[in-house]
């Protein structure tokens, strides 16, 4: 929520103090959730494309105008790292979990309604895993005398080929196995699945909520009833 | 398959995989490739989730099934952060929090040094005689389990080709198993290669400790 | 040798390149690891991987086994006889035009070996070959790599199955958390109670029967089933003969 309370005024402004002010509104954000050092990390990833958002706008259009741009562009990619970096796979699991169109969704589609958002967390939990896999692929092939790094395109994309068959195998091989444990722990239920754990409201919650939603709100009416200039 | 297979008396043809779950649990041989949840104490969970039980049962089995197992410190962590042999446990941790009767563990040491495959064994023969659950192991390293076992039973291409106490059948057909590739215990090896030279007549040792037991009486004399 | 995560297979990684060393140097038959590419190294020092499913990609076992061949650059003749041998050699002739997928687990470590002796590398590093292999399989690989031994060819193997290693008695490097705690003949190391504990792993049978047996002068370095019987054929006819003098 307030992820997209903070979005949606970025998006419809171009006003340059509007948006470095909602940059640094995100700082004190980054310490409450301990993500500060890694936020900065994916700023750094970000350089390249802002300097090239920057540079373009600055050729096309007044100067301003490719300051504010390029500060939206921060502006969104370190709100969507910060989303990431804050909330943990299964909490958003367990949140996919309790949104009923995705439930409704799951059940006509696949059967159950647990299923989706249970194949999200799989995915999610399977991903250092196959890293790993991929890694050994990789060794195991170079040790064979292939090398990655040399040729033109068109042999570096199919020196790919003996890494990727191996690891879709894999892959696949691990999906049955790992069927097959389900079914060996009983899934699916009979009367349905009960969650261990489950998200709950806490009064902090409901007031970022409130807040993130005023904040829409009024962006939404200054945006109809005024021009902001850019700067 | 032909013929019949019953569990607690009913063809295993008249009920469902996850029915059967309840009766019987399973730990496969890839540690790695049982575990789907993201925490240890998830996936746990995981079973008990499937039958219909209250929040606070499913939370008193896992507490329950994860002490039993020995897994309680490793609660919140992640599947890839565990080794082989704690994979192994948590797999344990999660077909015990089913409440079987009887468990099957298939190949269970395979991926795992001989240390962890002695614990992990260890356990699951502990969790044995505390809780009166049945256990079979599928192996061929007769060496590293059949210390723990009551009854073995011997295959060979689809067909049962023996079945009895560990002590009689190692005794009466070691060679045979031999050329079944099965794993046989040095000991046992040894005595019966003592025993074709006609220097001891006794049955076979089927570990160390009567082994050590049976030559240190012979040599004493 | 060593428990899981002693740091062996990295050991190993360091010997064709795949990890460099952060501290100190790594030379292959005279030549710095780090001045050379993991292909260059890997003419010389053939990994097979425990998994065989980490290289497995081609349609018959024949491209799979000529893979390695190619990318070094031999001859297109010279792959097709190289090829044709080892898979000679391995028993592999017969499935030259299957799928390597169709194979069962065992068969698919061989054509790994395969793949890899295919270009006989002087040495050869096998990760973990027993795994998952029944008595009979290691047998098996226990005389492939005598033979290949026979050949010139210098074998290491890393792997914690203690009465593999206790049958072919060759020369141990015992390692513990990333370092190397002994090296020494595999009789003496494996019956060393102080080592097994530090490396944890466990002593193979035969040792454990002979450390209980000291008080009738057995040496406690016994840890092949054959020496074994022999010492103790020994002192068993002996007493069989001072039993018969005393009657």
């Amino acid at each position: 929520m307030l992820v997209i309370g903070i979005i949606v005024p970025s998006l419809l402004f171009t006003n340059i103090y509007l948006l470095a002010g909602l940059l640094l509104v995100q700082v004190p954000l980054l310490l409450i959730g301990r993500v500060a050092r890694r936020w900065v990390q994916s700023l750094r990833a970000g350089v390249f494309l802002s300097a090239l958002i920057f540079v373009v706008n600055f050729f096309t259009g007044p100067l301003a105008n490719a300051v504010a741009l390029t500060l939206r562009f921060l502006l969104l990619m370190t709100t969507f790292s910060f989303f990431f970096m804050t909330t943990s796979p299964d909490d958003l699991g367990l949140a996919i979990d309790k949104v009923g169109f995705i439930r409704w969704l799951s059940r006509h589609w696949l059967g159950y309604p647990n299923a989706l958002s249970f194949t999200f967390t799989t995915a999610v939990r399977l991903v250092p895993t196959m890293a790993v896999d991929a890694q050994t692929v990789v060794d195991a092939q170079r040790s064979r005398g292939l090398e990655l790094d040399k040729g033109n395109l068109l042999k570096r994309v199919r020196n790919y080929i003996p890494i990727l068959i191996p690891l879709l195998l894999i892959a696949i091989r691990r999906s049955l196995e790992l069927a097959e444990a389900l079914e060996a722990r009983g899934f699916p239920g009979k009367e349905g699945r009960t969650s261990l754990f489950e998200l709950r409201f806490k009064p902090v919650d409901y007031a970022l909520l409130g807040i993130s939603l005023a904040g829409i709100v009024l962006s939404f009416w200054v945006f109809f009833h005024y021009r902001v200039p850019t700067i | 398959m032909s013929g019949e297979l019953l569990v607690d008396g009913v063809s295993v043809n008249d009920e469902t995989t996850s029915e059967l779950s309840r009766k019987v649990g399973y730990v496969f041989q890839n540690p790695e490739n049982q575990l789907f949840a993201l925490t240890v104490e998830k996936d746990v969970a995981f079973g008990p989730e499937n039958l219909g039980l209250t929040r606070q049962e499913i939370r008193d089995r896992v507490d329950w099934a994860m002490e039993a197992a020995g897994t309680v410190a490793l609660k919140d962590l992640a599947p890839y952060e565990l080794s082989g042999g704690q994979q192994q446990r948590v797999a344990l941790a999660g077909v015990l929090a089913m409440k079987p009767s009887v468990i099957v563990l298939d190949e269970p040491t395979s991926f795992l040094d001989p240390r962890t495959a002695e614990e992990v064994m260890g356990a699951v023969d502990n969790l044995r005689r505390e809780n009166g659950i049945t256990v079979i192991v599928v192996e061929h390293r007769l060496d590293l389990v059949g210390r723990f076992a009551e009854r073995i039973v011997v295959m060979d291409h689809g067909r049962i080709v023996a079945d009895g106490r560990v002590e009689d059948v190692l005794d009466a057909e070691f060679d045979r198993l031999s050329g079944l590739g099965i794993g046989l215990p040095k000991v046992s090896l040894l005595w019966s290669m003592l025993r074709r030279d006609g220097l001891v007549s006794e049955r076979l040792p089927t570990h160390v400790e009567s082994a050590v037991k049976m030559l240190s009486e012979r040599l004493r004399n | 040798m060593g428990e899981n995560g002693a740091g062996k297979t990295t050991l190993a990684k360091q010997l064709n390149g795949l990890l460099r060393p952060s501290l100190g140097k790594v030379t292959v038959d005279g030549d710095d690891t780090t001045k050379k590419s993991v292909a260059q190294l890997s003419r010389k020092v053939g990994i097979v991987f425990q998994n065989p499913d980490h290289l497995l990609f081609s349609e018959t076992v024949r491209e799979e086994v000529g893979f390695a061949l190619k990318n070094f650059g031999f001859e297109p003749g010279v792959v097709v006889k190289q090829v044709e041998r080892t898979l000679e050699a391995l028993d592999l002739a017969h499935y030259a035009e299957t799928s390597p997928f169709l194979l069962s687990g065992g068969e698919r470590k061989r054509v790994a070996l395969a793949a890899v002796l295919a270009w006989e590398p002087d040495y050869l590093i096998l990760d973990e070959p027993t795994i998952g292999q029944d008595y009979q399989q290691k047998e098996r690989l226990r005389n492939f790599i005598l033979q290949l031994n026979s050949q010139g060819k210098a074998v290491v193997m890393v792997t914690h199955d203690v009465e593999f290693v206790a049958e072919c008695n060759p020369k141990v490097v015992l390692m513990s958390k990333g370092r190397i705690v002994a090296q020494g003949q595999a009789d003496e190391i494996l019956s060393d109670d102080g080592l097994i504990e530090k490396a944890s792993l466990v002593k193979p049978q035969m040792a454990k029967l002979f450390s209980q047996l000291g008080e009738f002068g057995f040496p406690r370095d016994v840890v092949d089933v054959h020496r074994a019987k022999m010492l103790l054929e020994q002192k068993l006819s002996e007493a069989k003969v001072s039993v018969a003098q005393s009657s």
